[in-house]
């Protein structure tokens, strides 16, 4: 019981103590690295508490439901956390390796626990408004991640960034307070109650929509995205690695989560809606990285078009194609994180990302071109990686549905994503290096220190791997995920505890 | 700004609105006040303190850096929830105990004050940190 509550106290603790060794770097990348790689332990024993044992819930505080903070870990919640904390010790330990003395003087570790510490809460949370809170605390820890250091770039991304997301925090204040002037309730689950019994069904479709825009903005959805891509290339390549596997990710769930929870999709009007959004933010994402150029700005533009695969599970509205969402999210959380590392040492041995100039990295290390080529044929769908059945749930749920359309788009924007792969590919790795032949010269890094920086991505490529190998399994445990999801019953009752 | 009249009012000044903020914290839980008022008063003395004199000797007063101020105050803040859960209670549920006191009315303590503690360093903290490093930038 007390165990769910552990994945947002523990980084909250070990922050605080790498608060304390602020000035002693060698201290506070221990603490980093122990502080998420328990973490992950505490997040894989909450999942299978879950599996074994049902939802759970606590009150904090001993308040009870409807008034007090619920704390609660369904399937998906927990997988979540999961996907979050191991993406954590990923960039944890990658992070060492990269050694940045200033950022880590200036709290790189703390902030780095914090964001995760936001991000595990807004997984857990049963309450909107304290979701609004961890959607506080997460964007707070961000805004400084990207504005660390102070490079101009940086701050030009980070200021578009903030607008964006303090716009989107607006529209769901505005929303909480529409919701609980109405309902009189923030909880989730007393919610998903009261909102069956409201007259006025425009007014909660006005409440639907307020949510959608604002979670749409956090999960760079269409046609909301566009900060997304401005700012994502400008931060180190952990911290970009970190918001692209994360951050827009916890848009995504907070949309799954109202719209499975308390304003479930209607056929009439949301649905088609989602669909539609779902199907643009796919084909403009895709078509954006096919203009791109450079490394980092082509993964960010992959970002919003793979959103558009996760929505489009949401939207289809059946247990199987929910069960392809979580499904998705969880092949895209790792590949997405490990592709931007991989990035980042190219970045770092090379001194650009520009694929104009980049080139013969095959020739130099074909250890980095393998490992750069499972996340890249996995993001693209090819078996048998991850991608492959991920996308292959949500094209059979589509066919299911008779939603043609927007399979055919989901077909096609995969065959474009191989595209954009293989271009990355061609001018980064296998083409020879343009002009002079390049040595690794600029900032050149320690062997150990590259080491560090690769055992991050060899983990990464290795869960891939292994979430291909075993899709069956973890495909039931999406299934079951998606069961509760479109069942809400058993988590409204861990929740309130039975009693109306 | 630095003045005969300004740096000897500071001298009497300092130790009230200290004490003030003290008192603020503690009346907190049943009168208006708590952390956060008690924090920022005590973070105006120290600011009198550096506009006085200069942000060095503030500094120097406060005797540890502003970030460990906070991280002091969010781990107290943090420790405040856990001794419900020895109780089988969910964390950060409030526990107290009632202290005697020989010839006065008995004193409650419990856990909320902690918490309320662990508020007042941590807005003490960051409101030192962010005053000390705008007045340094200003040089």
């Amino acid at each position: 019981m007390n165990l769910l509550l552990a994945p947002i106290v523990l980084p909250l603790l070990f922050a605080i103590l790498a608060l304390f060794a602020l000035h002693h770097p060698r201290a506070q990348r221990a603490l980093a690295l122990a502080g998420t790689g328990l973490l992950a332990i505490v997040s894989v024993a909450l999942l299978l508490s879950v599996r074994a044992g049902g939802i759970v819930a606590v009150q904090v505080g001993h308040w009870p439901a409807p008034f007090g903070i619920t704390i609660v870990a369904d399937l998906f919640g927990a997988i979540m956390v999961v996907l979050a904390s191991l993406t954590g010790f990923a960039i944890a330990l990658y992070s060492i390796g990269v050694h940045d003395r200033a950022r880590e003087r200036h709290g790189y570790y703390p902030l780095l626990l914090v964001l995760l510490m936001g991000v595990n809460g807004a997984f857990l949370t049963g309450d909107l408004f304290n979701l609004y809170v961890w959607f506080e605390v997460m964007l707070m820890a961000s805004f400084v991640l990207l504005a660390l250091g102070c490079e101009k770039p940086q701050i030009e991304g980070a200021v578009k960034y903030v607008a964006l997301n303090f716009f989107s925090s607006a529209l769901f204040l505005a929303a909480a307070g529409l919701i609980y002037g109405v309902l009189g309730t923030l909880n989730m689950a007393d919610l998903a109650q009261k909102v069956a019994a409201v007259e006025d069904k425009r007014l909660l479709t006005s409440m639907a929509l307020l949510l959608l825009a604002a979670f749409g903005i956090k999960a760079a959805m269409f046609p909301l995205f566009f900060w997304l891509p401005a700012s994502y290339h400008t931060p180190p390549p952990a911290v970009s690695a970190l918001f692209a596997g994360l951050l827009t990710k916890v848009g995504v769930y907070a949309l799954i989560r109202t719209f499975t929870l308390i304003f479930p999709l209607e056929p009439t009007f949301t649905q088609p809606l989602v669909l539609w959004l779902a199907a643009l933010t796919m084909i403009t994402g895709v078509l954006g990285a096919a203009a791109q150029m450079e490394f980092r700005r082509v993964l960010s533009f992959h970002i919003v078009s793979q959103i558009g695969y996760m929505i489009m599970g949401l939207a289809l509205f059946t247990p199987l194609a929910l069960a392809g969402a979580v499904f998705y999210i969880m092949h895209h959380i790792i590949v997405k994180t490990n592709l931007f590392l991989v990035s980042g040492v190219v970045h770092y041995l090379r001194g650009t990302g520009e694929l104009k100039q980049l080139g013969g990295f095959y020739r130099a290390h074909p250890w980095i071109a393998i490992l750069f080529l499972i996340p890249a044929l996995s993001l693209a769908g090819l078996p048998p990686l991850s991608g492959f059945f991920a996308k292959l749930t949500l094209i059979v749920a589509g066919l299911q549905q008779q939603a043609y359309l927007i399979v055919g788009a989901a077909l096609g924007v995969s065959l474009l994503t191989l595209f954009s792969m293989t271009k990355i590919w061609g001018e980064v790795f296998w083409k020879a290096a343009p002009g002079r032949p390049e040595p690794d010269a600029p900032p050149a890094l320690e062997p150990a220190r590259l080491r560090l920086m690769i055992a991050a991505i060899v983990l990464l490529a290795a869960i891939t791997v292994v979430i291909g190998l075993a899709a069956g399994p973890l495909f039931t445990l999406a299934m079951e995920a998606a069961g509760q999801l479109m069942n809400p019953q058993p988590y409204i009752e861990a929740v309130l505890g039975g009693a109306p | 700004m630095s003045t005969l009249i300004l740096r000897t009012a500071t001298r009497y000044l300092v130790p009230i609105l200290l004490l003030f903020s003290i008192y603020l914290l503690l009346a907190g839980h049943n009168y208006p006040g708590g952390g956060f008022v008690g924090g920022l008063a005590a973070s105006a003395g120290l600011a009198l303190y550096a506009l006085a004199f200069d942000v060095r000797s503030a500094r120097a007063m406060l005797r540890v850096t502003p970030t460990t101020v906070s991280a002091a105050g969010l781990l107290i803040a943090t420790l405040s929830g856990l001794p419900g859960l020895f109780k089988q209670l969910p964390y950060m549920s409030g526990q107290w105990i009632v202290l005697p006191l020989p010839g006065f009315d008995p004193i409650k303590v419990g856990t909320p004050v902690f918490f309320d503690i662990g508020v007042y360093l941590v807005v003490l903290g960051v409101t030192m940190s962010i005053i000390f490093s705008l007045s340094e930038e200003t040089k």
